[in-house]
């Protein structure tokens, strides 16, 4: 598999030379396989949200390089327009970023920026809106006048439409209610399997990153401090709550009952494997009827 | 964005943080004052001796004066080359309609110091005095104007929110600015008119936010009961200390410098 992002000793820091000097990457290296789904995980304030803003440039990096497809993304600063359609961002309270008269004009606000239109634009807002679960008949009203998780849809949809090949989506399911959070990263998840685009998800809930990621970067004091497959770094719980981070639930009592002497796998992340750990044993021992 | 120095405030326990802010304002007003009333050069050293010793004794890094001083530069260059150049008497250096005199060339020098020492003075009182305590103290010191009926304590509650939202909007404008940059909006290139109307993703999204920030505060102010400025007390109290005495009377002094300068020696305006 080839790679679509190269990290190579990335560095940043924030108010060089203030007394508010502060260092929020340090060294990271790592590469991303096209069409992996990668989870980030950290404490606030670990850098992974200017980890993120380094990878489409908005940030130019203090030290080091981004590679994108095998070029240093910042070869020629002028063209980093370019870099931001392949590399789609999507920000913590995308909502705040709406503007346009209609939803549909908003959502085609990037990819006209790269440069479709008629129908290839056409098709892309569309694509995006169904992606994302917005039914059609919303995409004509004012983008201020949707609820908002529909805002929060229409947002993401924007940056989906321009069709990325590296998706960056931060925090995208902070502080919706857990119905829209479920929904929203089933979408992701379907865009993921049907596109074959690589897909970065921030998230501070283990639960969501433990269900869809393959493999899972751990942030700590700027610093990376794991970037394993996801059963790999939910099996080093004790390391992770160094790092002020945790388990899935559903992992940790399953290792509890693991200690116990209960004949189940090692590493179960979802509630839905656990189901099917669990039933087996229950039958043998005869306590389902 | 955030590399603003002007009017930003350093938290600090120096002496000038400590100074009464009605003080620091009354005595920024007699400032102002005093150094356009300097028409020679022994008077015009004793009000930037005075500007500099309120610099050292502000404790704040010289660095941040002179980000303070760059905003303005274009502005001091200009004023003091249209100076220089339109100065009466006897020219001592003449070339098409460019011509030099001495009087120009003290005209130049004055207006430099004078534009330098103000920004200087003011940042020197912003970078000192909080937000709070500026309003704290603008009302205290206008309000023998309520008897005519002015609204003092409003109009210094809408200024102490205005300043309240400043860091905020301009974070806000950041974050937009980024989020419309993620999905291609071009701000750096185009003519004018192009560039204008890639200001149209940034402004709306930043007025309807300042507009749902400001509901929220009027809810919370509702909510915490308050009814305007009637019957109430302060949870910190200003008070005049030997401080402040000490400095009104180094004032009074440069006043009086100023003063015997300008009487005893020939101005040179």
């Amino acid at each position: 598999m080839n790679c679509v992002l190269e990290l190579k000793n990335l560095g940043f820091v924030y108010g060089k030379g203030t007394p508010f000097e502060k260092r929020a990457v340090d060294n990271v290296s790592l590469t991303i396989k096209r069409g992996e789904f990668i989870g980030v995980i950290g404490h606030t304030g670990s850098g992974k949200s200017t980890l993120m803003q380094m990878l489409n440039g908005l940030m130019r990096p203090g030290e080091g390089q981004v590679l994108l497809d095998g070029r240093d993304i910042w070869e020629q600063p002028k063209k980093i327009r370019e870099v931001r359609f392949k590399v789609g961002m999507v920000f913590q309270y995308p909502e705040y970023q709406l503007f346009e008269e209609t939803v549909y004009r908003d959502i085609a606000f990037g990819a006209k920026n790269k440069g479709l239109e008629g129908d290839a634009l056409d098709k892309a807002v569309r694509d995006a809106a169904d992606f994302t679960g917005l039914k059609p008949a919303l995409l004509d009203k004012s983008p201020f006048d949707l609820s908002g998780g529909e805002k929060r849809r229409a947002a993401i949809a924007g940056v989906i439409a321009m069709n990325p090949e590296v998706l960056v989506l931060d925090e995208p399911t902070a502080g919706l209610d857990p119905m829209g959070r479920e929904v929203l990263l089933s979408q992701i998840t379907r865009y993921h399997k049907e596109c074959h685009n690589t897909v970065l998800l921030v998230s501070h809930s283990m639960e969501d990153i433990a269900r869809v990621a393959d493999r899972i970067i751990v942030m700590n004091k700027g610093k990376l401090a794991m970037f394993e497959p996801t059963k790999e770094v939910f099996r080093r719980g004790d390391e992770l709550s160094r790092y002020g981070l945790k388990v899935p639930q559903i992992t940790n009592i399953m290792q509890a009952l693991r200690r116990r002497g209960f004949d189940v796998p090692e590493g179960v992340l979802t509630v839905d494997e656990a189901f099917d750990a669990l039933l087996p044993l229950l039958q043998k021992e005869g306590k389902l009827w | 964005m955030r590399d603003v120095a002007f009017g930003q405030y350093f938290p600090g326990s120096s002496l000038v943080h400590r100074l009464d802010p009605r003080a620091k304002i009354l005595m920024f007003i007699a400032y102002i004052v005093i150094i356009f009333c300097t028409f020679n050069y022994a008077a015009l050293g004793i009000t930037t001796a005075f500007t500099a010793l309120f610099l050292i004794l502000s404790g704040i890094s010289p660095k941040f004066y002179f980000k303070s001083l760059k905003v303005i530069i274009f502005i001091v260059i200009f004023t003091s080359l249209l100076n220089l150049f339109y100065g009466s008497g006897a020219p001592i250096w003449q070339w098409w309609i460019f011509r030099i005199t001495p009087n120009g060339i003290h005209r130049a020098v004055f207006v430099t110091v004078r534009i330098i020492c103000l920004i200087l003075a003011s940042s020197c009182l912003t970078f000192t005095t909080s937000p709070t305590e500026l309003t704290d103290a603008i009302e205290r010191l206008m309000k023998p104007l309520k008897a005519v009926r002015f609204p003092v304590h409003e109009i210094a509650m809408m200024m102490s929110l205005a300043l309240r939202f400043v860091p905020t909007l301009l974070e806000e404008t950041d974050k937009i600015m980024q989020a419309q940059k993620a999905r291609g909006a071009d701000m750096e290139s185009g003519n004018l008119f192009k560039r204008v109307k890639a200001l149209i993703p940034i402004l709306i999204p930043l007025f309807v936010s300042a507009f749902r920030r400001a509901y929220d505060v009027a809810t919370a102010m509702e909510c915490r009961c308050y009814r305007g400025g009637a019957g109430r007390t302060r949870m910190k109290q200003i008070h005049l200390a030997a401080r402040d005495v000490i400095a009104f009377v180094t004032l009074a002094l440069v006043i009086g410098g100023v003063i015997v300068c300008n009487s005893l020696m020939s101005g040179v305006l």
